[in-house]
């Protein structure tokens, strides 16, 4: 045995100690290991304490050790620390390696004997790996400085700023029409009851003027090559009929298109828009679009009307999608949120009685520049409510729709029964769970919700029926709810019932995330790296979420998330280069049959097959080490760097104490 | 206490890959929820590195069973990686009844980061069944394999 190992046992106060006999690991490991090759062990209160890594470090210099176990925390926690106090000594960090006792053994087990026999069997099992270790060095790639931003909602906007304005390239990729998102569509923001558009829209035409950003509306991400520091992104351009380069937004296209569409999208299906048209008048860029599937040119082969008044001859019916393909660094995903769709709970009546809205088509409702110009009025559009409820909490924290809280909808059911006290002077009942108001000026509002006379009502509503059981109740919307306050069923009849449906993924978030390689949650949002920690980076490096793609939130949250997702970025731009872990599959071309099993194995398109010599070859630049490959190459031509087949293979056997006496001996326990 | 009377203690090895099985036993560590002490675990970079010949390697050594894990399917960290563990796990309980192993010894677990919960009381379950199955013997040579197992390679 030519290798000198070090071992060193870490207390972690009590933490490790208070159940693990932490003395007798490392005398253990010291007399049972040492013809393993282990020349030193130690235990100490806490290995990773500048006094405890300067420790190891005078033992690798005074001691000349050439491999390092830790036997501490979980090497998501402290891998690093110790891999950085080795280097610092002059030993490669991948020759030390940190093995759990703490989450995996004092932290789950009781018995201390049994405790302490498992610490010995990982420390051994610590010690049969490390032999095999390598000395590794991290590749180093470029990092492009240009930078992709999907969604143009206030989360993606934000993001595009701040990088923008520090001096970079951001290609900012929309599917509608215009950005904006779902805060364009607002009345008002809680709970300040500024105007959405007055604090949105001077932000859209920063995004619209800056020179560093390329704005790609109406335009589809189709795909993803490359990795952190290089991707290459094509992305599709569907067609608008418009010559941008000669289209002024005059806005005399859809004064004369005589088409008229339900639009659904940006009026939440509570007004209508041309065939050529801007969702909303301060839509960036200016340009309208064709919608091609309700044009009369494109259903009947007539019409033209627009291109006829075109001052400008900006229309071209001929246009075709165009493909291009950008060059970026690093990628933010900022896709945002579906709203809940309220027909999925059919008692409270959304889609059948007309006069139940959820909350966007209100939200519409009340927008001075909405299809009612702000009147809050039936769906009738004139009959102004005398009496309104408001259901909280509709689809979400119910096991049978969203289990978890949607954040929002308690603020905005509030700022709702605000605005139509102050517009209608309707009396106004909200039907709550719970009411939930964490953030800063959220509580106050509530209060001040509380001294309006705002009815509240606890309880979760059973049923919005027109059934009447009175005369009362005759042509009103009843609502049907345990009051649990007052333990007692409750009907109360009101004009109108809006729904606070609250958010989802949106529909395609788990194809977009496989798009992007990131992963998502049960519940279809974007898994960050970690929850507390690292909450816009995710697993894949170079690709970052922000807003509501990554859960439910409000708008401070959202922008707070664009700019910390840009933050990071700019970070990684001005290091210019990006040192990638080097756990990577390399194919010994010798051994390698040219079989091709490999190929088809690695999502990440990282095997290449000369065909020449028959052989394949891993890009280590595309390979993520996930190590699939290496398991299934039938002639074991392949390693894993890192992960070894001797590495694992002796741990294993380190594990079982194999490596101490040549029969199997089970730790006593 | 006599060796008879001791209850029998399984060894158990468990594979789990970095992103979330290791994660959940590091969550389930975290929240200080308590488990069976038979289990040890090796850390892969994906499910989808696990050869067979890690989980042989371990029974032939001593192990009484062996536990695989990974992220949920369509979890996977590295896309799909995690339904290759899935295939080779259906292939590898069939190799192991050829053996004359029971399948029961051989346990698939997905838990993401967040499931500490599911994935300790996932492991207390399998040493339980793992105790009843008792210490792993290997079939002597020349000896009978039982009918049930040869059911199950038929299969």
């Amino acid at each position: 045995m030519t290798e000198r190992i070090g071992v060193y046992i870490c207390h972690c106060g009590t933490n490790i100690a208070g159940v693990v006999n932490v003395a007798d690991v490392s005398k253990w490991a010291g007399e049972k290991l040492a013809d393993q090759g282990v020349v030193i062990s130690r235990d100490y209160k806490f290995m990773c304490s500048s006094l405890g890594q300067e420790l190891i470090q005078k033992d690798i210099k005074e001691q000349k050790l050439t491999r390092v176990v830790v036997a501490a925390c979980s090497p998501h926690l402290h891998e690093k620390t110790f891999r950085n106090a080795c280097k610092g000594a002059g030993l490669n960090p991948y020759l030390c390696e940190l093995v759990s006792i703490r989450e995996q053994d004092s932290w789950v087990h009781t018995d201390k004997a049994a405790a302490t026999a498992k610490a010995k069997a990982i420390v051994s099992g610590g010690v049969a790996r490390v032999i095999h270790q390598e000395a590794l060095e991290p590749l180093l790639v470029p990092i492009h400085p240009d930078t992709l931003v999907v969604g143009g909602g206030i989360a993606g906007i934000q993001a595009a700023l701040e990088i923008a304005d520090a001096g970079f390239r951001v290609y900012l990729v929309e599917r509608e029409p215009s950005i904006g998102g779902h805060m364009a569509q607002f009345d008002k923001t809680f709970p300040t009851l500024d105007c959405s558009a007055c604090i949105l829209t001077p932000k859209m035409v920063d995004v619209g003027n800056h020179p560093n950003i390329t704005l790609l509306t109406w335009s589809e991400v189709q795909k993803v090559d490359g990795y952190v520091g290089n991707f290459a992104v094509t992305i599709k351009k569907k067609p608008r009929y418009i010559k941008t380069e000669d289209c002024t937004g005059c806005g005399i296209c859809w004064e004369k298109c005589p088409k008229k569409v339900l639009d659904n999208v940006f009026e939440a299906g509570m007004g209508n828009r041309k065939a050529v048209y801007v969702p909303f008048p301060q839509a960036v860029p200016k340009y309208p679009v064709i919608d091609d599937v309700n044009c009369t040119y494109y259903l009947k082969g007539t019409c033209k009307a627009c291109e006829k008044f075109c001052p400008t001859n900006a229309i071209d019916f001929n246009q075709k999608a165009e493909e291009i393909t950008v060059q970026v660094g690093n990628i933010i995903l900022a896709t945002g949120y579906d709203l809940f769709d309220a027909r999925r709970i059919p008692q409270y009546g959304y889609g059948r009685l007309a006069n139940v809205f959820t909350n966007l088509e209100f939200e519409r409702i009340c927008n001075a520049a909405g299809p009612t110009g702000g009147n809050i009025v039936l769906r009738d559009g004139k009959t102004a409510p005398k009496t309104v409820g408001i259901v909280h909490c509709v689809g979400s924290r119910d096991k049978n729709y969203n289990a978890y809280c949607s954040a929002i909808c308690c603020m905005q059911s509030l700022k709702f029964a605000h605005l139509v006290r102050e517009r209608t002077g309707a009396e106004v009942y909200n039907f709550y769970i719970d009411i939930r108001t964490p953030s800063k000026g959220y509580e106050e509002f509530y209060q001040r919700l509380l001294e309006e006379g705002t009815r509240f009502v606890r309880g979760k509503v059973a049923e919005v029926t027109n059934v009447a059981r009175i005369p009362e109740e005759e042509g009103k919307l009843i609502i049907q709810v345990e009051d649990t306050l007052i333990g007692k069923q409750r009907r109360i009849p009101v004009d109108m019932v809006i729904l606070s449906s609250g958010m989802q993924a949106r529909h395609d978030s788990k194809d977009v995330a496989k798009l992007f390689g990131i992963s998502c949650s049960a519940d279809a949002w974007y898994i960050e790296r970690h929850p507390k920690l690292d909450p816009v980076a995710t697993m894949t490096d170079g690709v970052y979420i922000a807003g509501c793609a990554q859960g439910p939130k409000d708008i401070p949250a959202s922008v707070v998330q664009g700019a910390a997702a840009a933050a990071r970025i700019l970070g990684k731009i001005q290091q210019k280069e990006i040192a990638l872990e080097p756990v990577r599959a390399t194919i010994n071309q010798d051994q390698c049959s040219g079989c091709r099993i490999c190929n088809n194995l690695c999502p990440f398109n990282a095997i290449l097959f000369h065909e020449d010599k028959m052989v394949s070859e891993v890009n280590p630049a595309l390979c993520q080490g996930c190590g699939t490959c290496v398991a299934a190459c039938p002639a074991g031509a392949i390693s894993g760097t890192g992960f070894s087949n001797e590495q694992i293979l002796s741990q294993i056997d380190g594990l079982l104490l194999l490596n101490i006496s040549k029969t199997a001996v089970p730790v006593e326990q | 206490m006599t060796e008879e009377t001791k209850p029998f203690e399984p060894v158990i090895i468990g594979f789990t890959c970095n992103w979330c099985s290791y994660r959940a036993a590091d969550m389930a560590g975290t929240a200080r929820m308590k488990y069976a002490p038979n289990i040890r675990l090796i850390r892969l970079m994906c499910s989808g590195r696990l050869d067979p010949t890690f989980v042989f390697k371990a029974f032939a050594g001593g192990a009484d069973a062996v536990l695989i894990s990974g992220c949920h399917p369509g979890d996977c960290h590295y896309v799909e990686q995690n339904y290759k563990a899935m295939r080779r796990f259906q292939l590898m309980k069939r190799v192991l009844a050829q053996l004359g192993i029971e399948s029961g010894r051989l346990k698939l677990l997905w838990a993401s980061a967040a499931e500490g919960a599911i994935f300790a009381a996932e492991i207390n379950k399998f040493v339980e069944e793992v105790r009843a199955l008792g210490p792993l013997n290997w079939s002597q040579p020349g000896e009978q394999v039982s009918t049930p197992i040869m059911e199950e390679v038929t299969a």
